[in-house]
């Protein structure tokens, strides 16, 4: 066994240097200490997307996006196919589970301060990344085109239309048209399948090369530690250490996927009917609950501008100093953390989560 | 009895070919239950197509002529009519007036409904009794034997 | 002299006249220069089906349609007149019960309008000397006759009710004869006016049930029959019920005694039984037959309804989380059916009759339920195979567990990490 996998490697090497890649894994190591655990949530949501990249070229082989045979085409996959269900289940809750771990893996970084100098360029491709993911979620959403998707579909593009000037644009450009009809869905779909998997996978390469060339980041209080001599720097050997916890990790979300697909499938819901009147209670994902459940709660007008205008806006603000933070957060680039970040971090978080639970009540 | 190292050593040996084995084993067998719906799954089942779709409704020996069949169409009856001028005509077979499944009537060469004396010609045109709207017509194809029935579009 | 100016009148009066009218027509040109009522018959007859057969005024009031001069309404000319009220049936049916001449313009027209109106109320009432009753000016209007499929027409089907109901819903007009004046109120509660609204011109409206120039309201023993017209199969239950020779006896109408004339509307399930709805406990009492056959119904559908119900819950239970029900759900319509049939033959009055129909679906649903659990039954084989796959997902994650401790127990790895 050994033996075929050396002259296999020694092949490789020959024709595109895989020598030099196996040296560098075999090098690669991931720091040992008190905050370890969270190195493991950005792999989890690789692992995460590739099963969905998996399952979602099995569903593609049996799906049509149009409206007449969209619904009918789940349904088929989800009765008449062979484990159909299974596939359609995993497909539904990873994203879901993927998304979760994704604001894990963010947030984790952002307390950890992993964003600081030379890590900015990661932390961007990585929130942009995350934009991506609730793309894939927003867009992947309307295809099975029952009521619920149909009309959280309506809601969401409704509120890109109330910003000024673009507004209009926008609402038209994610539409396919002025209402949601199965131009909508035409676009989705590709957005889904070919336009959101090209974007991620040029910035998915960029954020995985970049940490391959930098390394796992120390966490300030760890590096203050060793520095002061209060703790010992000890690393862990990414292979195979480090992969088997990770495969560990890997292994149990595959066992959570199967259960909740057998246990809790995914509903199909009912056909769409556009003429219909929204059905009571409508609401987008989870993951957008939080900006939703804002929007309601805002008066109708905010100094001079409009309710929800001013909410977007003030969104589109909160992302856009996300973005930037590790430039703005310099200071953690010296190995100081500023207290006002972490806060800022807690109001985010405690913010989103309190939003989303009043959304559920 | 034999050097107390070396049966150390032996024991670590046997030790980890457990755990090589132990660790081999469930990651081919959990790999294996994941290929098995995979492949399953990709192998095309013999309903090829949705049944709300398409099906095949009867043999063309089946059915003479100047008679009607009651067949299932998605999960809704339809009714499949060769007629007197060997014509195949399809509809839906869901009445129009209270969703009671309609009867093709050979001594009248109508559709009719018992529920309440609801009466179709062949083009599923509604002409007499209560129900409002014609039945949604399908489409036929004959193909060899098989008289296919697909919703029209 | 006088010629000439009335020459000249003429011309610049037949300059307002469009250019799609009959041959010169001295009255209509006359009377267009004339002021209030004397000129708008012509305003009205330019939408009339007569002049677009190409008559004229003199077609029907006699006189001279080429004589310019006043002479033209001479009786000499054999000018009639407006005819008095009494006189109006005679005068329209002097062409119109002409069959030789009527189908010279459509070969089905009929010419018993006369006839069949000399039998009605109206008609009769009209030969003691009563000029309240309708003539056919009344209803089909005067100068602006259309023909009854114009949705203008006051005879269309939409528009009867209100026709009628110009004089038959007005108390005073009404004053001193000895019927109410509520039918066209109740009858727009009515499903058969609901249908009309929606535009089913078979739905039927005052003259389907009354006749339209025989108008006559169907005699007790005869109600059944005009309901029977469309509702086949009710009328032929009930005439074989014992219903029918106990209605004779009494003296009571048919359908209309428990379903209204007016105000029909849709009945519901707890008409049968012996609730405050029912309309069986009208007449019926505890302790006599018929309140025990209404109780047996209203138990028997109820019955089926619930056992429906069950079923396509399941069903639905079972379809939403992804198993496939297509064919109960299919035979689950039969059941459906046997309801819409039972409730039909609530109308033979017979327990035993609606028993067989609901019998028949409450197996047809306990069958469609039996499928819903096996769905169910199948959506928990599932769970098992799940757990199969976990047991090896724990295999795998125990070898990985060991692998990891193993490769790290030995002295050259760093000491045990945290995770």
């Amino acid at each position: 066994m050994r033996g075929v996998l050396r002259t296999i490697l020694s092949w490789l090497d020959e024709r595109f240097g895989a020598g030099s890649i196996e040296a560098f894994l075999r090098h690669k190591t991931v720091p040992i200490h008190r905050h370890t655990i969270w190195y493991y949530f950005g792999g989890m949501t690789l692992f995460l997307f590739v099963i969905q990249v998996l399952t979602g070229i099995l569903l593609l082989l049996y799906y049509r996006p149009t409206p007449d045979d969209a619904y009918e085409s789940v349904q088929y996959i989800v009765t008449q196919v062979r484990f159909g269900w299974l596939i359609r289940s995993v497909h539904s809750w990873a994203a879901n589970l993927m998304i979760f771990t994704a604001f894990v893996h963010m947030f984790s970084v952002y307390f950890l301060k992993a964003y600081r100098k030379p890590r900015e360029l990661t932390w961007i491709t990585g929130i942009l990344l995350l934009f991506l993911a609730m793309g894939f979620g927003f867009s992947g959403y309307l295809l099975p085109w029952n009521t619920l998707g149909y009309f959280a579909t309506k809601v969401g593009t409704e509120m890109a239309g109330s910003v000024p000037f673009a507004g209009k644009w926008m609402l038209t450009f994610l539409r396919g048209g002025e209402e949601v009809t199965g131009a909508t869905l035409t676009r989705f779909f590709g957005f889904h399948v070919a336009v959101l998997p090209g974007l991620t996978t040029v910035l998915l390469a960029g954020h995985l090369l970049l940490v391959q060339h930098l390394g796992m980041s120390v966490p300030p209080s760890v590096e203050r530690a060793i520095a002061e001599g209060r703790e010992q720097a000890r690393l862990m050997p990414f292979f195979p250490n480090f992969l088997l916890r990770d495969m560990i990790g890997w292994y149990a979300a595959l066992g959570v996927l199967g259960a909740l697909a057998a246990v809790f499938p995914w509903e199909l819901g009912t056909k769409a009917d556009p003429f219909a009147p929204a059905p009571a209670g409508i609401r987008p994902e989870w993951y957008f609950l939080f900006m939703f459940e804002t929007l309601k709660h805002l008066p109708p007008k905010i100094l001079f501008l409009e309710g929800e205008f001013a909410g977007l806006v003030a969104f589109g603000l909160a992302a856009a100093v996300w973005v930037i933070v590790p430039f703005l957060d310099y200071r953690a680039g010296f190995g100081r953390v500023t207290r006002f970040f972490t806060g800022l971090g807690v109001f985010a978080l405690g913010f989103m989560a309190a939003m989303s639970l009043l959304a559920l009540r | 009895m034999g050097n107390p190292d070396r049966s150390g050593m032996e024991r670590a040996q046997s030790g980890r070919r457990w755990v090589n084995l132990l660790l081999g084993s469930g990651v081919l067998a959990s790999i294996a239950s994941f290929l098995y719906p995979a492949i399953r799954y990709i192998i095309p089942s013999e309903v090829a197509e949705s049944t709300s779709r398409s099906v095949v409704a009867a043999q063309v020996s089946e059915l003479k002529r100047n008679s009607g069949k009651i067949f299932k169409f998605g999960s809704k009856p339809a009714l499949l009519v060769h007629t007197t001028g060997d014509e195949w005509k399809a509809f839906s077979a869901v009445c129009t007036h209270l969703n009671c499944t309609v009867q093709y009537r050979d001594d009248h060469h109508d559709i009719w409904c018992a529920c309440h004396n609801g009466v179709y010609d062949l083009a599923g045109r509604n002409v007499s009794g209560p129900p409002p709207r014609p039945l949604d017509a399908l489409q036929v194809n004959v193909q060899g034997e098989d008289v296919i029935v697909t919703r029209s579009s | 002299m006088k010629n000439a100016l009335h020459f000249i009148i003429a011309l610049i009066g037949t300059a307002g006249i469009s250019v799609a009218a009959p041959p010169k027509d001295s009255c209509i040109a006359c009377h267009a220069e004339l002021e209030g009522k004397q000129s708008e018959p012509v305003k009205l007859f330019e939408s009339d089906v007569h002049r677009q057969a190409g008559l004229g005024c003199a077609d029907c009031h006699g006189g001279d349609r080429n004589d310019e001069s006043m002479d033209s309404m001479s009786p000499a000319k054999g000018f009639r007149g407006t005819p008095k009220k009494a006189q109006i049936p005679e005068f329209c049916a002097r062409c119109h019960s002409d069959i030789a001449y009527m189908h010279r313009f459509n070969p089905k027209a009929r010419a018993d309008q006369l006839s069949q109106y000399l039998t009605s109320v109206h008609g009769k009432r009209l030969k003691q000397g009563d000029t309240k009753v309708a003539a056919c000016v009344d209803c089909h209007s005067v100068h602006n006759i259309l023909r009854a499929t114009d949705t203008r027409s006051p005879v269309h089907p939409m528009n009867v009710a209100a026709t009628c109901g110009h004089c038959h819903a007005d108390p005073a007009h009404m004053k001193g004869y000895s019927i109410p004046t509520d039918q066209v109120e109740k009858y727009s509660k009515s499903v058969h006016a609901q249908m009309l609204a929606e535009g089913d011109t078979a739905a039927p409206t005052c003259s389907t049930c009354h006749g339209n120039h025989g108008a006559t309201p169907p005699g007790i023993t005869s109600v059944a029959n005009v309901c029977g017209t469309c509702h086949v199969f009710f009328e032929q239950l009930f005439v074989r019920s014992p219903h029918q020779p106990a209605f004779a006896k009494m003296g009571l109408p048919g359908c209309v005694q428990c379903h209204s004339n007016h105000e029909i509307v849709k009945p519901s399930d707890d008409w049968v039984g012996t609730g405050s709805n029912s309309v069986c406990m009208n007449c019926h009492a505890a302790g006599d037959k018929g309140f025990a056959a209404s109780q047996k119904i209203a138990g028997d559908l109820a019955k089926l309804k619930t056992f429906l119900g069950r079923a396509e819950e399941i069903l639905a239970t079972a379809e939403h989380s992804g198993m496939e029900v297509s064919t109960p759900k299919v035979e689950l319509a039969n059941a459906h059916e046997a309801l819409i049939k039972a409730r039909v033959n609530v109308h033979s009055f017979n327990a035993a009759d609606v028993q067989k129909l609901t019998d028949q679906g409450v197996e047809i649903s306990q069958k469609a339920y039996q499928a819903g659990v096996m769905a169910l039954e199948e959506r928990d084989v599932r769970r098992k195979g799940l757990g199969v796959s976990l047991i090896f997902i724990v295999l795998a994650i125990s070898g990985l567990y060991l692998k990891i401790r193993q490769i790290e127990s030995t002295p050259r790895d760093q000491s045990s990490p945290p995770v």
